[in-house]
């Protein structure tokens, strides 16, 4: 019957399939990037190591403007959420409970619960609104978009720093006379740094993602990286592609490590 | 005392009073124009002209014939892309469970260290993009992708399967994508289970797919149903991916939403549409609220 060396931990079959699910979700990737370094067109067969995709993505001035334009609108987009979510999370949480406050939570998640087709119509159809009625089609419109997308990404790790945090060390700064706006700047701030991090990381990523609510709302020339992206799959598409694809999911990878080294210094 | 009280809370009003307004200006308020906009008229150029009318919402479910608008009849190509949603939805939702649950369960029951990893591990796709993930999947299944030439080269097959733009495609594309969404909470329940429980299940002599059953999934039933929420409601919403793979024949409710938003140059209908789905998605979100609070309750009588 069971034995001493009977592990109450184990179900067989469950280990096979946790690698088959890693194997699963990484090889269409691995099989994107190494052809990125293909010397030929093909996307199946191995032709020796190059990188002439990457100079040919750099060379495209198209590829060069989306990419920058994408950067920049996740820069300020993420900048603008941190700050106002920064914001709401100090007047929510460690609070006695006020009125309004659930309808509080509600706004700030919608984003999450949406659909992004819905947002990406709701904002096609306001936005065109506004341009007939200001006669602006400028850049502002995304980054609002973006900004009020992003909110409760950054929300959510602010929210929860705040949380874990020690009251006593805001408490000994008023005991030693410290104003409210000393105390917050000298202990509340520096405390909080990595969730603000943190949160304008997620932020950032998550910009750079979204697709569905910049097609919706972008003007003609306002194309990001994604949408650039979206529009080229329908033609024959180059290794060219997977070159672009490459160069954005290292940059992903960089931040989510990132995010996670600081998250994890929280524990 | 009630005075200092309401002053305490001006700060917080002013604090959140940014946040609150960007989300009402680019989130929340345009939702509400899309209700309005349900209720008027197509215009002759898209938008909308201001005749209100419930014809938008008539014909989200029914068709009239263009002679005799008397004629009605059930839109079956609006039906049929319903129920392709749902059950692409709802079988992507099973495939990610199937999958999720297993490998969940595997890295709750590794030591810390590896457990990181394998965490790390399933958390990096959920933060790649997803139009990229969506093209690497596209690279697979093409008329000459991995897939193709790796069966044509071992023999199986003598000409290529037509995979790209078909249902099963989507289905593969979305299983894919949202994958992570069902692993993550399911861990999350799983890292928190009392692992004498299930000890005691086998000092009571069940064997393993007895405890499997009546001891492990009713404990982690809540991560269950919020990873199942969390695969289905974006694959209700699914618009890049159905795009990408599915194309013109396999369109899901997200395709056909942004269609009255282009050639379709029937705003009124697309918003109708539009809140068809922020209803179903409202609708999952009760009933998993109502479940997990439900669970909650029974667990504090227990208790």
């Amino acid at each position: 019957m069971i034995g001493r060396d009977f592990d109450v931990k184990r179900l067989p079959g469950f280990g096979a399939i946790a690698v088959l699910t890693v194997v699963l979700l990484y090889l269409p990737i691995v099989i994107l990037v190494v052809f990125s370094f293909n010397a030929e067109q093909s996307q199946t067969q191995w032709a020796g190591f190059s990188l002439r995709w990457y100079a040919a993505a750099l060379a495209n001035e198209q590829v060069v403007d989306v990419s920058i334009r994408s950067l920049w609108l996740a820069l300020v987009a993420a900048a603008i959420a941190t700050v106002l979510a920064t914001m709401a999370a100090l007047a929510t949480t460690r609070v006695s409970r006020f009125p309004g406050q659930t309808m509080i939570y509600a706004l700030i998640n919608q984003p999450l619960m949406v659909p992004e087709i819905v947002t990406g119509i709701a904002l096609l159809i306001f936005v065109a609104f506004l341009k007939v009625q200001t006669g602006y089609s400028g850049m502002g419109y995304l980054v609002a978009a973006h900004a009020a997308f992003c909110i409760p990404f950054a929300y959510l790790p602010i929210r929860a720093r705040l949380e874990t945090m020690d009251l006593t060390l805001e408490r000994a700064a008023a005991d030693l006379y410290a104003t409210p706006v000393q105390t917050f700047r000298y202990v509340t701030l520096p405390l909080l740094v990595p969730g603000i991090a943190a949160g304008f990381m997620l932020g950032f990523v998550v910009s750079l993602d979204t697709v569905v609510i910049t097609e919706f709302v972008k003007s003609a020339g306002q194309d990001t990286l994604p949408t650039y992206m979206l529009g080229q799959l329908r033609r024959v598409v180059t290794p060219e592609m997977n070159a672009i694809a490459t160069l954005f999911l290292a940059l992903s990878l960089v931040i989510v490590t990132l995010f996670f080294m600081i998250s994890r210094k929280r524990g | 005392m009630a005075g200092p009280a309401r002053e305490s809370h001006r700060w917080k009003w002013l604090l959140v009073s940014p946040a609150l307004i960007v989300l009402l200006l680019a989130a929340s308020g345009p939702l509400m124009i899309v209700l309005v906009y349900s209720f008027l008229s197509p215009g002759n150029m898209g938008g909308v002209s201001w005749e209100p009318t419930t014809e938008a919402w008539f014909r989200v479910f029914w068709s009239r014939d263009i002679f005799e608008p008397e004629l009605v009849t059930l839109n079956d190509s609006h039906l049929a892309i319903f129920q392709r949603t749902i059950w692409l939805s709802f079988q992507t939702t099973v495939i990610c469970a199937a999958l999720g649950f297993p490998t969940a369960w595997f890295i709750a029951t590794r030591p810390a260290r590896t457990r990181m990893v394998w965490l790390f591990l399933i958390t990096i796709p959920f933060w790649t993009n997803l139009l990229i993930r969506t093209f690497a999947i596209q690279e697979m299944i093409r008329g000459n992708g991995t897939f193709n030439s790796a069966l044509l080269w071992l023999g199986v097959i003598d000409e290529p399967l037509e995979m790209m733009f078909t249902d099963f495609a989507v289905l593969l594309g979305m299983a894919y994508v949202f994958l992570p969404l069902m692993v993550l909470p399911l861990y999350a329940a799983m890292e928190k289970l009392d692992f004498r429980l299930v000890e005691a299940g086998y000092d009571l002599y069940a064997s393993r797919p007895q405890v499997l059953w009546h001891v492990i999934l009713p404990l982690v039933k809540p991560g269950f149903i919020a990873g199942s929420i969390l695969v289905f409601i974006p694959s209700i919403g699914a618009y890049v991916t159905p795009r990408v793979l599915g194309g013109g024949k396999t369109m899901m409710l997200g395709n056909l939403i942004a269609l009255q938003f282009g050639q379709g140059r029937n705003w009124p209908l697309g918003a109708a549409l539009a809140m068809v789905l922020l209803v179903i998605v409202v609708v999952a979100l009760i009933f998993y609220l109502r479940v997990t609070g439900a669970e909650e309750r029974a667990r504090n009588d227990r208790a």
